[in-house]
């Protein structure tokens, strides 16, 4: 709920730039008064998290920037002057590629935690779907990024994903060259993706700054899921939150750090270290880490779909694998009308709860299975590991929404949370107990 | 617990993850790589000046003569953590005290050990190009020409380039180590073409070159029999005892050598190990100790939240 | 951790110095840990080291006759070598060092006073980055023809600072003599500068 403001102008400048810009009580009553629920635990902290990763991005590749070269010829050799010449060039270069899978872990927590506490929900549709958007544009560019140090595995992932657009029926083809500029991988597609890889960051930031802004007018979703009622169920943002995140961000820069100084290339694939050659193909192509669940869906669809008893193929194995894997991140922006069950937590949904768990898990699964070669037992593993991702969203999740039968709510934040203090010496704060009523579809 | 579950997980899949390079190199299985204890492996890992040093010669007297290094510059041989750094002039050259022999391109070694090579250079004013002793700027000059030089020079193989090799093989050090010690003569089962040789750590395909014997009439293998692990390349072993001589006594052994250049290629394509490492145990204790801090402020500030 | 974890402290205690103190150090490491990040995010801007690998050049001159001079880049800058006939060479040598502008020699090879032995290398060759010390513009005086100014050594025709043919400022806004760059003759007809 978008709250009145508190601020108060005390100095003369303050008064100044409040009357003709008031961008101080903006940052006050978005940063430091804005109520917050009281309960929040360390899921909340992701998105605080988020945006340190993408300050980081931004100004290591900035950096890289300077001393980088965006021709076949020089791209990596310049990556390796970064690493050996240019002072810390080691540190903007190991900090950039380690950042981007911080970055990723961040993200999929930060959407974990919203599948979870239905933060999706009304009235938070479309706070959710501007975040499904920042998605796309982090995997776009992360693509694009990969691409930049003109590795086997650069030319090579560039060269897989970019021949996906040939699956387009009719305009396939010109699509492909248009986004080649060229009848190959080569030059003329390397420098626009160094542009376009240096423009998406700045287009993710406006919307982040549109994300936040949905974000204030409802205010934070809890883990109770119940709105807050008063001013009891909630705390100003600073100095309860602004600190709690302040923390998570340590503990998630120690991680960072543990990487980027200790097991930079642990993430990485070696290949990327062979300068590229269009002559020879990498016995395994594979994607970074954080495209293997997306990849394992692209490479499942392994059959045409066409008219039964027919020869007519309306739609070849190659595209139905594109579809299936743009469909999984586009199924996203329709969930809160999937699921149009009231009750936002799954604290509160004891069956829809067993079967988010099962997606979680079906999601590494399907990462797992990624980094496989494209053989069996694999791919019929992919398989079911694919229908399940969209039977959670496409069946299990609509039903549920009509026959659950949920838990008993909470009148408040503030019962939910001593009635959570009462249990915790005995149980999990509120996770786990109660009587299971309905049985599970 | 939730949480713990899906940490598990994400725990789980790494733990799979890594261990999925084993022993499945790419291509065919190979022999599970040798492992030595490498001085720069850990928290605490730093280069063995000494062994940089036997590892450059190695390179140098062996290697060189099919594999390009050109990353590297002369000059990086003298920087901090690189086999001929010095700290201060050795005083048996009576150098001047204007000399800062910590730079490596005022280095007396570095400058010698690049002298020792002739580098083209120009065009000079009439158009020509022209020869010069080395300078510690120039960088390791190569074998060949160009690489279809070197694949024609070696029987269609193209000797891979060593700057990054350690970084691009998977467990690069260990795969370099168990190679160079790893030849043996080619099992009963596989017959070879002469100019290749076997080697049970190198992922090849051996199932084509076993003999006709082992397979039944429909050309199935016959039961019990397996391809073997390892394959076959164009290098024969490089290293015998005795190749290279060492002046500090050091054991002139194969294991040796292999050692020796095995440290100088990692560190040819890690330079920075030992900064990037000491600079990560600082950077942890700090975010430890300030995460501790935090922390502290933390329950302070919501000690009366109920 | 939700919620339900809490401080126990005794009811009611608040630790003024306490609270402040914590909060305190926690601010003060921060801002000392965003000074730390910082200083690598400016430093990279510094010349990397293959820049600072002082690119060294050889220049041969062997076929300089007295009285001609050429013209070699280094450091992406201009250098003159110039061979001084006898009379330059006896003619500069009796200018008394009061006499000039600048009185230090600019010779980091051989430092001192501008005279003859510290800005002469290898009996008559003068070498000087040709660079004007007032505002840094190329002089004239190197190729054949060109105006060497009234001490008939170089001639800087944007703001008009003459220099003598040992290179040394003598009339016009520049204010030292020309620089000499770190040089070594590596052989009779070579010299490596850098």
């Amino acid at each position: 709920m978008s709250h009145e403001s508190t601020y108060d102008p005390k100095t003369g400048f303050e008064k100044f730039i409040d009357r003709r810009m008031p961008i101080i009580r903006l940052g006050y009553d978005s940063f430091v008064d804005f109520p917050s629920p009281k309960n929040l635990n360390y899921w909340w902290t992701f998105g605080g998290i988020l945006a340190i990763c993408l300050m980081v991005q931004i100004v290591t590749g900035v950096i890289l920037a300077m001393h980088y070269t965006a021709h076949v010829d020089h791209a990596f050799a310049s990556v390796e002057h970064i690493m050996r010449d240019v002072n810390y060039g080691w540190l903007m270069r190991y900090a950039h590629a380690n950042g981007a899978s911080m970055f990723f872990i961040a993200v999929y927590l930060h959407m974990a935690r919203g599948l979870y506490y239905g933060s999706y929900k009304e009235p938070r549709e479309i706070l959710w779907m501007i975040g499904v958007a920042i998605f796309l544009l982090m995997m776009g560019t992360a693509f694009m990024g990969y691409v930049l140090p003109w590795g086997q595995m650069s030319y090579w992932g560039a060269t897989v994903i970019t021949s996906l657009a040939s699956a387009v029926p009719v305009l396939g083809e010109p699509i492909k060259t248009l986004l080649w500029g060229g009848f190959s991988v080569d030059n003329p597609t390397l420098n626009r993706f160094f542009a376009l890889h240096y423009l998406l960051p700045f287009l993710i930031a406006g919307l982040v700054i549109l994300h936040i802004w949905a974000l204030h007018v409802p205010g934070n979703n809890n883990p109770s899921g119940i709105e807050p009622q008063s001013k009891k169920d909630t705390l100003p943002f600073h100095p309860y939150y602004t600190v709690k995140d302040g923390f998570a961000i340590i503990v998630f820069l120690i991680l960072f750090a543990a990487f980027l100084f200790f097991m930079p290339n642990a993430l990485g694939h070696a290949d990327n270290y062979i300068p590229a050659n269009p002559l020879v193909t990498p016995a395994h192509i594979v994607p970074e880490w954080y495209f293997l669940p997306f990849y394992a869906m692209l490479r499942a669809i392994t059959f045409d779909i066409g008219i039964p008893f027919t020869e007519i193929v309306l739609i070849e194995a190659k595209l139905g694998g594109v579809i299936a894997m743009l469909s999984s991140i586009l199924i996203l922006f329709v969930l809160p009308w999937l699921d149009s069950s009231k009750v936002k937590s799954m604290r509160y949904r004891p069956v829809a709860r067993l079967w988010v768990f099962l997606f979680f898990l079906d999601v590494l699964f399907l990462g797992w299975l990624g980094a496989m070669p494209a053989e069996q037992p694999y791919v019929a593993l992919s398989q079911i590991g694919t229908a399940y991702y969209f039977a959670y969203f496409l069946v299990i999740l609509p039903i549920l929404s009509v026959t659950e039968t949920p838990k008993n709510l909470p009148r408040s934040i503030s019962e939910a949370v001593l009635a959570d203090k009462k249990k915790a010496p005995a149980a999990e704060a509120g996770a786990i107990g109660g009587a299971q009523p309905a049985p599970a579809e | 617990m939730k949480t713990m579950l899906i940490k598990g997980a994400i725990a789980l899949l790494g733990g799979l993850c890594l261990s999925i390079g084993a022993a499945q190199a790419a291509g065919g299985k190979v022999k599970e790589y040798k492992h030595p204890h490498w001085s720069w492996e850990g928290m605490f890992g730093h280069y063995d000046r000494d062994q940089l040093q036997r590892g450059y010669q190695v390179y140098r007297e062996v290697c060189a003569a099919c594999h390009s290094m050109e990353l590297l510059a002369f000059r990086h041989l003298g920087d901090p953590s690189g086999p001929y750094h010095l700290e201060k002039c050795p005083k048996e050259l009576n150098l001047p005290a204007s000399v800062d022999c910590a730079d490596p391109a005022q280095n007396p070694i570095i400058r010698s050990l690049a002298a020792d090579f002739t580098i083209t250079d120009g065009p000079d004013d009439s158009g020509d190009m022209f020869e010069r002793p080395g300078l510690p700027s120039d960088y390791l000059p190569a074998p060949y020409a160009n690489p279809e030089q070197a694949t024609a020079a070696n029987g269609g193989a193209y000797p891979p380039d060593m700057s990054l090799l350690v970084k691009a093989r998977h467990h690069g050090a260990n795969y370099i180590y168990s190679l160079l010690t790893g030849y043996v003569d080619p099992p009963e089962i596989i017959s070879i073409d002469p100019g290749t040789h076997y080697n049970p750590y190198y992922a090849g395909d051996t199932l084509s070159l076993i003999k006709e014997d082992y397979f039944d009439e429909e050309g199935h293998l016959l039961p019990g029999v397996e391809a073997p692990y390892g394959g076959v390349f164009k290098m024969a072993a490089p290293l015998s005892d005795g190749v290279v001589g060492y002046e500090d006594g050091t054991p002139e052994t194969v294991d040796q050598y292999s050692k020796d250049v095995t440290a100088f290629l990692m560190w040819a394509a890690e330079p920075k190990l030992e900064e990037r490492k000491s600079m990560g145990r600082f950077v942890l204790l700090y975010l430890f100790i300030f995460a501790g801090i935090v922390y502290a402020s933390y329950r302070q500030i919501w000690r009366n939240v109920h | 951790m939700s919620a339900t974890d809490r401080t126990d402290l005794p009811e009611g205690q608040v630790d003024e110095d306490r609270r402040d103190f914590i909060h305190l150090l926690a601010g003060g490491t921060a801002a000392a840990a965003g000074l730390g990040v910082v200083v690598p995010l400016v430093d990279q801007m510094n010349p990397a080291a293959d820049v600072r690998a002082l690119a060294t050049k050889e220049v041969n001159i062997s076929a300089l006759e007295p009285g001609q001079a050429i013209k070699a880049i280094w450091q992406g800058k201009p250098v003159f070598l110039r061979r001084l006939t006898e009379e330059e060479k006896v003619a500069e040598a009796a200018v008394p060092v009061s006499a000039l502008k600048d009185k230090q020699a600019q010779n980091p090879n051989d430092p001192g006073e501008a005279t003859v032995d510290h800005r002469v290398e290898q009996q008559d060759f003068i070498i000087v980055l040709g660079v004007c010390t007032h505002l840094g513009c190329v002089p004239l005086g190197t190729s054949e023809g060109e105006n060497k100014g009234d001490y008939g050594g170089w001639f800087c025709p944007c703001h008009g600072s003459h220099y003598d043919a040992f290179g040394r400022i003598r009339k016009g806004p520049a204010p030292t003599n020309l620089l000499i760059p770190p040089l070594e003759f590596v052989s009779e007809t070579t010299v490596r500068l850098g």
